[in-house]
């Protein structure tokens, strides 16, 4: 039974970006079965930016694995931009993150030794662009995040909130159609984080498709439309504004 | 996908680059074991060259008669008649004269003895080896003189007293003194020197050629108050007729002394004799050798397991960012491959140089069967060792790789 509520008729004609239907995912944990999610339905249409909350263990970060098909669901469809994933392999689901997700994790999982340049580049390594474009197309993206003097720093050369530009920018690089954003201001300071949430503010204006996975409730305020989860389940989903 | 190909090996490259140090004590197995392969095969390929040419030099349809059973009962080198050979050598210049009534085989035939002495001149005295053999020495073995000539059949016939130098003897004694018609004394005895051989070139280890004096057969006899032979050197008219000729020298020789008190070859005997334990020798030193190449690969794997382990992290978000798994078994297979070719590389050059090297004294000689040998090998175990991790890593989830700590 379909949980999401999209009560403002004017975004109802809007893309729709993301769909889940029906999706439910289940560990086996030695002969325990842990549903941890559970007939999740949704709809998230282009320029929406949808915080997800619940306490620990509410099925949270399997939501995003499975929403951004880093993850396989046991049962129902997830649909991203139209095209149905059930059927895809792991090739065909690498090739479709590679164009249509952008990921921000709360660590910024970013390759060491390497320049923040390399970094934003990395995923149109695997888009095979040649590598004039991709430095071209990094170069741009940092500048607009405000890192344009940090190009060829490292990681370890840089703060935690100006890494965590750094991987925003990788997120955006390829131009995706959705962005998951998993507790992306977890690991930071109270100034550090604010500079990450008006990046996420000021790419939302900007018509980005966002979901953001986060149990701090002044992060989840910037987002438009919020979901909950408890026990896998959506519980509450109300639009902010 | 040719795109893709090459980014995967810059990555791979990139990755290699980052870790330098690490990268460089990988290779220092394939690195030692590829030098070590190829520098081994170098000295036992130009042992084996060295040695063919130095027989070949003594001219290709020579056949020798030794007192003794040479080849003893197991048909190798027999060190204990070898010993019994020379304390009771039956061997006497008839024997000579008999086997040069073979007229249908035998050019001619030579015997020869040698002495330990010493040769003085003007209060220069050396430790030297004593050649007495017949004139026909020189065309037997090829001798050419750098200064004036052999001794001649008459001096020969005649037991004169001349002798003629090796190289090096005559160069130490006489330094930049023409030593022709000059007297040395060989012990005690008076010498007229009427010849320096032409330098033949070191047999290392052994006595060179160099530093032998020869002076006419029964001179020396006299000198020495000896009719010894200690070897008969016979040239055959037919390089085809070769073991014909030497069944008839043993049927002739036969006829006065019993079948292990003479022994008869040709120089291809020995010569397979010596190749067959040079090779054997150099296979040997070779495989162990291969073991170091085959520990390298190991070594290889070692490290790309721990690289494996190290990157889950990095592995799990190209995964997220759309690597594919072939892309990450790629990465990490050209990874291992770029290590142990690299290291194979290093290992050539080393092995080249130490080849240099060792032939100022030693004909080592590098054969291209050996380098694409040794480095085909160290490419394949790169890729053979690097199968495992680089499996290991494609097939990481993930999820699970991303949540690695």
């Amino acid at each position: 039974m379909p949980q999401s509520k999209r009560s403002k008729k004017s975004s109802s004609t809007k893309k729709i970006i993301l769909e889940l239907q029906n999706v439910s995912k289940v560990y086996e944990v030695g002969t325990q079965t842990i549903k941890a999610l559970d007939g999740v339905s949704l709809r998230v249409r282009e320029g929406d930016f949808l915080s997800v909350m619940g306490p620990s263990g509410s099925g949270k970060s399997t939501f995003l694995q499975v929403a951004s098909i880093l993850a396989t669901p046991s049962s129902g469809h997830i649909l991203i931009n139209g095209k149905n994933t059930t059927k895809y392999n792991e090739v065909e689901r690498a090739h479709l993150r590679n164009s249509e997700v952008g990921f921000v994790f709360q660590n910024y999982n970013l390759l060491a030794k390497t320049s923040a340049l390399e970094n934003v580049a990395l995923p149109l390594v695997y888009a095979g662009i040649d590598e004039k474009t991709r430095l071209e197309r990094a170069k741009v993206m940092l500048e607009k995040i405000g890192l344009g003097d940090r190009l060829h720093n490292t990681p370890s050369q840089l703060s935690g909130g100006q890494q965590q530009r750094v991987a925003i920018a990788r997120a955006l690089v390829n131009n995706p159609s959705i962005i998951f954003a998993d507790e992306p201001t977890g690991n930071l300071d109270s100034k550090s984080g604010e500079e990450v949430r008006k990046i996420l503010q000021q790419l939302s204006k900007e018509g980005r498709t966002i979901i953001m996975v986060t149990h701090e409730h002044d992060v989840a305020d910037i987002a438009k439309q919020h979901i909950s989860l408890i026990d896998g389940k959506i519980v509450d989903g109300k639009m902010k504004i | 996908m040719n795109m893709n190909l090459k980014n995967t090996f810059l990555v791979a490259l990139k990755a290699i680059i980052v870790n330098k140090g690490r990268a460089f004590l990988t290779m220092l197995g394939v690195i030692i074991g590829v030098s070590s392969v190829v520098l081994l095969n170098s000295i036992g390929t130009g042992l084996q060259a060295y040695i063919t040419e130095e027989f070949e030099s003594l001219g290709s349809n020579n056949v020798i008669v030794f007192p003794g059973d040479v080849f003893g009962e197991g048909g190798g080198f027999d060190r204990d008649s070898q010993i019994n050979a020379i304390g009771n050598n039956k061997l006497r210049l008839g024997d000579v004269a008999d086997i040069e009534r073979i007229r249908e085989h035998v050019a001619f035939a030579i015997p020869f003895n040698s002495q330990a002495d010493t040769a003085s001149y003007r209060g220069e005295t050396e430790n030297i080896s004593v050649i007495n053999t017949t004139y026909q020495y020189e065309e037997m073995l090829n001798i050419r003189t750098a200064k004036g000539r052999f001794f001649s059949k008459t001096e020969d016939q005649g037991k004169e007293r001349v002798a003629v130098l090796g190289w090096d003897i005559a160069d130490t004694l006489f330094g930049k003194i023409d030593p022709i018609g000059k007297n040395i004394k060989l012990g005690t005895q008076t010498f007229k020197v009427v010849g320096v051989a032409e330098k033949q070139g070191g047999t290392f280890g052994g006595l060179s050629f160099d530093t032998y004096i020869y002076i006419p057969l029964e001179t020396g006899f006299d000198l020495y108050d000896s009719q010894t032979i200690l070897e008969i050197v016979v040239k055959i008219k037919d390089q085809n007729q070769i073991q014909t000729a030497i069944g008839a020298i043993e049927d002739v020789l036969s006829e006065r002394l019993d079948d292990d008190e003479f022994s008869v070859f040709d120089q291809t005997e020995i010569l397979n004799t010596i190749t067959s334990i040079l090779g054997v020798l150099t296979a040997g030193l070779g495989g162990i050798a291969a073991i170091s190449l085959l520990v390298g690969g190991i070594g290889i794997m070692n490290i790309m397991l721990v690289s494996v382990t190290e990157r889950t992290r990095e592995i799990g978000l190209r995964k997220a960012l759309g690597t594919t798994p072939n892309q990450i078994l790629f990465q990490f297979l050209i990874e291992s491959a770029l290590l142990s070719v690299t290291g194979g590389l290093i290992g050539l050059a080393l092995a080249y140089l130490g080849s240099l090297g060792l032939q100022a004294f030693f004909p080592a000689q590098v054969t291209v069967g050996a380098v694409l040998l040794a480095f085909g090998v160290s490419a394949v175990v790169g890729i053979i060792f690097g199968v495992a991790p680089a499996r290991r890593a494609s097939r990481l989830s993930p999820i699970e790789a991303l949540r690695y700590e």
